[in-house]
């Protein structure tokens, strides 16, 4: 198989984490010196550089949180001066001010080839053609995709995110072999190309997604569709955008790029690490960051990691899908639901649409849980009682996966919204 | 011998059914029939238009959900227990009735009785050999 650095992504395990040792050595005293809120907080604690002798006292160094980037906000955990800060990127912010991150020039050569490691592994060569439908700004996606691209040697079309229409258009004109998008937006495309009856003029072999967490059922449901093989890859922007993991043609979890980040899994309330296999809500530090370098990031997304090797040869550690984030998981009378359940339900039924929305409610003290979707079949219109049966059939397989009753509403294809960027799946309108 | 009937699905929401009808109208398609049942949430508009193909691919082209059944028809007197007689002649032989929706037209004597069951070709030939009239779309 195919790798972008093969000395890199099969080094031995012994071998990588003496490498993950000397950079974390390095990183932790290079943010101590020069970026206060470091030094305030290991000084707070006693905590010297020094002290970090193996990889296991990193466990030792206080976690980096949303809140510390917000307080932070805009460039005060940056180590270098602005004059050594060739590029901004921020977050969303779809509450209050975004989180910045800024890159040195090393920095974003290092996630050019995070990328290109990554699109390799999903199969791409330097002969594919890249459509980039995310946007292209402050939004790490767009960039961040586009300059890997470039490293790896093939063709990008930047088109950025919005108007479906002319995305389908080029994307058929043009003839890109490989599609950069959300699962959300991917599979919008791939919904109005079918329903334009242009499938057969698109030439797509890959479609890599990020940003946004997906599930088997969802590709799947995408390749059925487009016939192309669907990868996702993980990132935020915190530790500097998508590029710390992607997935391999085995599609047995992302690996990571251990180079650049150490990842640990840990049991937040009990601060304690977790071992290979066990979920729980993963860690990233970057090891080789120079603009903003992040200690023990706790990203909120929960996963597991392996350090088997892989099938296809790497031998870099893998984290599973992101199950959910802590910020996404529902407490629905007292029931911990993940909206990606409730996804891999929906999109294992043919006879739906691939678009959904979950809208939790409080009623009279009790908390309700409602999904809405899309009929896909016109099979079922002959009559009620299949529509009828349609729903009772949702409703036993959401019960089965997430052990409550959930509110089924069928709608009408393509009434639900959707979103060109991050997707927002679920609407909650209990006051807490 | 059968009558095509189109069928859509709608959310019980104000302004889906003005959607469907103005569709069609604007592109100067009549309705022969239209019938409407809800449930709380969502409902099946069935209806026959003049031009069925030419229905089918504009609602299909402005994102509906668009089935096609076929329907039979027949065409009985406009006299008390005329349908009766019909239903009873599927009842007999034990031919179920998922629905049934009948008219009248101005200046008929006639009734027309649309129906879907659940076993449609036996129907048709208990029909025929009763020497009941069926219809076709052409007749509609």
């Amino acid at each position: 198989m195919r790798m972008y650095s093969p000395e890199i992504e099969t080094m031995k395990r012994r071998e990588i984490r003496q490498m993950q040792l000397e950079r974390l050595k390095h990183i932790v005293r290079y943010a101590y010196e020069n970026v206060p809120m470091y030094r305030e907080r290991f000084d707070a604690i006693g905590l010297k550089p020094e002290h970090i002798r193996t990889l296991k006292d990193i466990e030792n160094i206080p976690y980096t949180t949303k809140d510390d980037l917000r307080d932070n906000y805009p460039f005060r955990l940056l180590a270098v001066p602005m004059k050594k800060i060739v590029r901004v990127h921020a977050s969303s912010g779809t509450t209050g001010k975004p989180i910045t991150c800024g890159y040195t020039r090393a920095d974003l050569d290092n996630w050019s080839t995070c990328i290109a490691r990554i699109l390799t592994m999903a199969g791409a060569t330097d002969e594919d053609i890249f459509h980039v439908a995310f946007g292209y700004g402050l939004f790490t996606g767009g960039f961040g995709l586009h300059y890997g691209v470039e490293k790896l040697g093939a063709t990008v079309i930047p088109v950025s995110s919005g108007n479906t229409e002319r995305q389908i258009m080029l994307l058929k004109d043009f003839g890109a072999t490989a599609l950069i998008a959300t699962p959300s937006y991917a599979m919008y495309l791939a919904e109005t190309a079918k329903k334009a009856g242009v499938l057969q003029d698109l030439k797509l072999r890959l479609v890599c997604m990020g940003a946004e967490a997906s599930t088997a059922e969802m590709h799947e449901a995408l390749h059925q569709i487009l016939g192309a093989f669907p990868t996702e890859n993980y990132g935020l922007t915190e530790v500097g955008g998508p590029g710390v993991s992607g997935e391999c043609r085995e599609k047995a979890g992302m690996h990571i790029n251990e180079d650049m980040f150490y990842p640990e899994v840990m049991n937040i309330e009990e601060n304690r690490a977790l071992p290979e296999g066990e979920q729980g809500e993963l860690v990233l530090t970057t090891l080789t960051k120079e603009g903003m370098p992040i200690l023990r990031y706790r990203t909120k997304d929960i996963t597991s990691l392996t350090y088997e090797p892989c099938k296809c040869g790497r031998t870099t550690a893998r984290m599973a899908r992101v199950v959910g984030r802590t910020d996404d998981m529902l407490i629905i009378r007292g029931v911990n639901v993940f909206p990606s359940q409730i996804e891999s339900v929906l999109m294992g039924m043919p006879e739906l649409g691939k678009t959904y929305e979950i809208i939790v409610d409080r009623v009279n003290y009790m908390d309700t849980i409602e999904v809405r979707v899309e009929v896909g079949d016109t099979g079922l219109l002959t009559d009620y009682s299949k529509l009828e049966e349609l729903v009772a059939k949702i409703r036993h397989k959401l019960r089965v996966v997430v052990q409550l009753d959930v509110k089924v509403k069928l709608v009408e294809p393509f009434s639900i919204k959707r979103a060109e960027g991050k997707v927002k799946r679920v609407t909650d309108l209990r006051k807490h | 011998m059968l009558v095509k009937q189109l069928s859509v699905f709608m959310e019980n929401r104000p302004g889906r059914l003005y959607k469907l009808t103005h569709a069609l109208g604007k592109e100067g398609i009549d309705f022969v029939t239209l019938s409407i049942a809800d449930t709380k949430d969502f409902g099946i508009v069935r209806f026959i238009a003049r031009d069925n193909d030419r229905a089918y691919e504009v609602l299909k082209n402005e994102g509906f959900t668009v089935g096609i059944t076929e329907l039979i028809g027949v065409e009985v007197a406009d006299r008390p227990n005329a349908l009766a007689e019909v239903v009873s002649l599927m009842e007999e032989s034990d031919i179920n009735i998922e629905y049934l929706y009948s008219f009248v037209l101005t200046n008929h004597n006639t009734a027309k009785i649309l129906m879907r069951v659940n076993e449609t070709d036996r129907a048709v030939s208990l029909l025929q050999n009763k020497g009941i009239k069926l219809l076709s779309e052409k007749i509609l």
